[in-house]
């Protein structure tokens, strides 16, 4: 059944599948109806990290040193972690930069560096060639086995065969082909391949599906499951020895945690990863559940790597069998035809995927930071007056494609066959992990300069080149063996394996190391020892400070000069074509209230900036800037001018926060200074109130004494009877006068503090008796009976005597007044506790209502004002009880409800009185 | 302090937990003959470790909603 003709025109399926649905992808984003924008699509194209490396390698790698395949993915697990510090801060500058690739960012970072764009790009193509011929070197040889069924043979050495027999190149070729229609059928200002993203998201689920189900066979079907595979695998002393891989290992942990440390870097700065990660997102947001998705991911599609290594092991001892095939002869021995072309194409889709992004990321920066820059300076080919660049973009880009390509097919034939697929991907890691330095520094570093930047990179990647290329290809036999084992012209010192005698750690860290030494070092001291220039300044502070910088035009401060509006128009359309221009302009002017081409709008440095961004999104930031540059003439700025603005900028800002601080200190000496007079307001309307309401109450008694005075006066044949009367009226209303006058006088030096308080040891029991005793014929009068409940001793309490009579009368006279009704009663309790005393004054009149009982507390209310319409006091007694007790430190209140008699109560400390 | 801040430094410390529990000296606590569950111990404790790391950090998100 597994004819090649049937594998073949399955894959062609496969492929025109995945055609159709980038298609579909491309159709919705045209109309609007992004089917990317979604945190799953997002975290699925993330997953482009699995590649065949994941699918077959990783098998491989287990098979032969049991744990070795997991730090390649607990590391972006880790570091993804922070992606929601460094990520975030990346995306926002690739935003607001239009970054369009790795290269873009790092020229575009270091003053818009058209030699740095071109080393970056350099070091990303030739690090990158070893992973792809691996791409290159999975699928041919998953497909020469998958022929051979049903038979189980390993594919003969690549380069026994002429190269037109050579299934790796046709590969190659048939891959490019449907790259470039899938990446460069049009340009787009900002990069994005929707298409090819829905494209990449559905290779990751196939490629998942497919080895989750080779697992569970493998697991459940020829196995009896975990235990049943693990304890038949610990039989093999071989295998038991990969059960506790770190043991007897020389430098065992330090290669884990390098390759974890790689990896980090990885799937950060690979140059496909930071195409699905920065440049494809649609929205910030998408990281939120990419952060722990993304990991599941990988979670998931390694749960059955260490069991498919195993069966494989346990399956075909003796080592006839590649382990990296595993994944695909497994199946095949068993006569699962079905499931082998499922692994096939899974393994099919994690190398399409991979190639498919990786060459578009570095087809982008070939054209955008290595070949445009050139050919914009060679005034011999007259670029700039062409009037439509586009077609040369997508030539250069397409071009790029297949030279890739096939450079990752040439590396495939010359160093391909001597490593197994993991160490071969490892290189590429090691490679990019050289970006790191100059990326990480420069979002976080302002210090770090352009050429602190390239001569990092440059003694990195030259350590790199030193370490693990030039090894691949000795062993491969295209370099003598000998400069391995002794060295360059027999100096032991530089042996590329043991480079300055570092021995014992596998080649990856031992390369690491030493790279990153190189890198760092270099960036670091170059960075620190010669100063930058003024543009890099001012991208060392828009990227490192993104976040503070508000707005796309915060660039266009630095920008001095002269420009029209017309040219900078046909720069524009020239190279993303004159209908998206035309947009890009009608944009900027339509935000300014005006319409394009219509209103005249002076060219500013806001449009120059906004022009350069927008070339910068086809052409990478290197090349917009000579672009713009060649069509408006800029006054070049100082170092020390760039300097200025940017202190300027940043003392407007100190400035700025300064008045803040300054308006809210303001605010709140306002806010005190409202309060205070608003309490001088009250108090003075209490002084108001105080005087109308002693005024009044004055003048009532007044006004009847000489009413009653007149009439004696006026009319001397009064009847002695009556005239005793009205004298009887005179004598009580002098005599209210004479008390309010009393009260008043009393409150006013209470108030004033200039009340002299006697403090002696008082009994509150003798002050009861005593009242009693002095009101017994007001009682008698009223006809009230009082009863007084009186323990037989208490505490002393420290008092004035005479205040606490006064306090009593004051609280018997009230209860006296309102008892009203058929039988008066008041109830005096006494009781001592909680280290006070507590006397209760009950009545039973009318009682009070719950609103009125704070208030009958207050100065000069009258609560029987409401009840009966006449005043039945002064209103000022309970307040100056109340003022009283307080002073004693005691506390006085009323509780009562209406119609069932009122009960006030106060307290008075037994303790030590102030 | 601001959600935005805590959930940062929630991610860092996330971070670290992880550099503790997947190097020296922990893994080689896990680093010994035997079966949990059938597995190696060694395997079984990384994948329950990876397993516990991500749902922290799924709900770490959900908690800055």
């Amino acid at each position: 059944m597994l004819h090649s003709t049937a594998i073949i025109f399955t894959s062609f399926a496969y492929l025109g599948l995945l055609f159709a649905i980038a298609y579909y992808a491309d159709q919705r984003a045209d109309a609007g109806r992004s089917v990317i924008n979604s945190p799953y699509v997002y975290s699925l194209s993330l997953a482009v990290y699995a590649t065949a490396w994941t699918f077959y390698g990783s098998v491989g790698r287990a098979a032969s040193d049991g744990v070795g395949f997991l730090p390649i993915y607990i590391g972006p697990t880790l570091i993804i972690l922070l992606w929601w510090v460094v990520m975030r801060k990346i995306l926002r500058i690739a935003k607001r930069n239009r970054i369009t690739s790795l290269a873009d960012f790092i020229a575009s970072r270091y003053g818009k560096s058209a030699m740095l764009g071109g080393i970056v790009t350099v070091i990303a193509v030739i690090g990158i060639l070893p992973y792809i011929s691996l791409q290159l070197k999975a699928v041919s040889n998953s497909f020469s086995i998958l022929v051979q069924y049903p038979g189980i043979v390993m594919p003969a050495e690549s380069g026994a065969l002429p190269i037109r027999e050579d299934t790796a190149l046709w590969v190659a070729m048939i891959l490019a082909a449907f790259t470039i229609v899938f990446g460069t059928r049009h340009l787009d200002a900002a990069e994005h391949h929707q298409g090819m993203v829905a494209a990449i998201a559905f290779e990751s689920l196939v490629k998942l599906l497919a080895f989750l189900a080779v697992g569970a066979f493998v697991t459940f079907g020829i196995y009896d499951g975990f235990g049943d595979l693990f304890a038949r695998a610990a039989a093999e002393p071989s295998m038991r020895a990969m059960m506790t891989p770190f043991e007897g290992v020389a430098g065992g942990y330090a290669n884990w945690a390098w390759l974890t440390i790689l990896s980090m870097m990885a799937i950060m700065f690979l140059p496909r990863q930071f195409q699905v990660a920065v440049v494809e997102n649609v929205d910030e947001n998408h990281l939120k559940k990419a952060v722990w998705l993304f990991p599941f991911y990988m979670l998931a599609i390694n749960v059955f790597v260490l069991p498919i290594a195993f069966g494989g092991l346990l399956r075909f001892p003796g080592g006839t069998v590649d382990a990296d095939t595993f994944v695909l002869t497994l199946p095949m021995a068993e006569k699962q035809e079905l499931l082998a072309l499922l692994v096939f194409i899974g393994g099919l889709s994690a190398a399409t995927g991979m190639v498919i992004v990786e060459t578009i990321a570095l087809s982008t920066m070939v054209c955008n930071d290595l070949l445009m820059p050139v050919l914009l300076r060679m005034r011999s080919l007259r670029l700039n007056e062409r009037r439509d660049l586009t077609g040369l973009l997508l030539g250069i880009r397409r071009g790029a494609i297949v030279l890739i390509l096939l450079l990752g097919y040439l590396y495939f034939r010359l160093a391909g066959e001597a490593y197994a697929l993991v160490s071969i991907g490892l290189i590429s890691f090691a490679a990019v992990a050289q970006f790191a330095p100059a990326m990480l520094g420069g979002i976080f570093w302002k210090g770090g300069t352009r050429r602190g930047a390239l001569y990092g990179l440059i003694a990195g990647f030259g350590v790199w080149l030193y370490t693990l290329l030039l090894p691949a290809l000795a062993r491969s036999g295209w370099l003598p063996i000998g400069l391995l084992e002794h060295g360059p012209f027999g100096i032991e010192l530089l042996r590329p394996l043991q480079l300055f005698g570092l021995a014992g750690l596998d080649q990856i860290t031992h390369a690491m190391i030493w790279s990153m030494l190189a890198n760092i070092g270099a960036y670091v001291a170059v960075s620190l020892s010669i100063s930058p220039g003024a543009d890099e300044h001012r991208q060392a502070s828009l990227f490192v400070d993104v976040f503070s910088h508000t707005g796309e035009a915060s660039g266009a401060r630095f920008w001095r000069g002269t420009a029209s509006a017309p040219e900078l128009y046909h720069l524009l359309a020239r190279f993303i074509g004159s209908e998206p221009a035309t947009a890009a302009f009608d944009e900027f002017w339509r935000a300014r209230g005006l319409r394009w081409p219509g209103d005249q709008l002076v060219a500013d440095a806001d449009l120059v900036h906004y022009v350069e961004v927008q070339l910068a999104g086809a052409i990478g930031a290197a090349s917009a800037r000579i672009m713009v540059a060649s069509v408006a003439k800029e006054e070049v700025l100082t170092v020390d001018e760039v300097r200025a603005i940017l202190d300027e900028a940043s003392q407007v800002v100190v400035y700025s926060h300064r008045l803040e601080q300054k308006s809210r200190e303001l605010e709140a000496a306002t806010d005190e200074l409202r309060e205070a007079n608003e309490r001088l307001q009250e108090l003075d309307r209490l002084k108001d109130d105080f005087v109308s309401t002693v005024t009044h109450e004055l003048r009532t008694p007044l006004t009847s004494i000489r009413a009653f005075t007149e009439i004696l006066l006026d009319d001397p044949d009064i009847h002695v009877e009556q005239r005793k009367k009205f004298l009887g009226i005179l004598a009580k209303e002098a005599e209210r006068l004479t008390r309010l006058i009393n009260q008043v006088l009393d409150l006013a030096k209470i108030e004033s503090g200039n009340a002299e308080w006697a403090e002696t040891r008082v009994d509150m029991r003798e002050v009861i008796a005593d009242t009693l005793a002095a009101m017994d014929q007001l009682f008698r009068e009223k006809a009230v009976r009082v009863e007084a409940r009186l323990p037989d001793t208490v505490s002393p309490v420290t008092a004035d005597l005479d205040r606490m009579i006064q306090v009593m009368l004051n609280l018997l006279s009230n209860a006296v007044k309102f008892s009203e009704g058929a039988k008066p009663l008041i109830e005096i309790a006494l009781a001592e506790g909680d280290g006070c005393l507590r006397i209760d004054v009950r009545d039973n009149g009318c009682g009070i209502r719950p609103e009125d009982h704070e208030v009958v507390f207050s100065k000069f209310h009258q609560v029987g004002d409401a009840l009966t319409g006449k005043p039945r006091g002064s209103g000022l007694g309970l307040h100056i009880s109340r003022r009283i007790v307080e002073r004693f430190g005691g506390r006085m209140w009323v509780e009562s409800r209406l119609g069932s008699g009122a009960c006030f109560s106060f307290t008075l400390p037994t303790g030590a009185g102030p | 302090m601001s959600n935005r801040k805590r959930t940062s430094q929630r991610f860092v410390a996330l971070c670290m937990l992880g550099v503790l529990l997947f190097n020296y000296p922990i893994l080689a606590l896990f680093n010994v003959p035997g079966t949990l569950f059938g597995v190696p111990v060694l395997y079984a404790y990384m994948f329950i470790a990876w397993g516990a790391l991500i749902a922290l950090t799924a709900l770490v998100v959900r908690a800055d909603g």
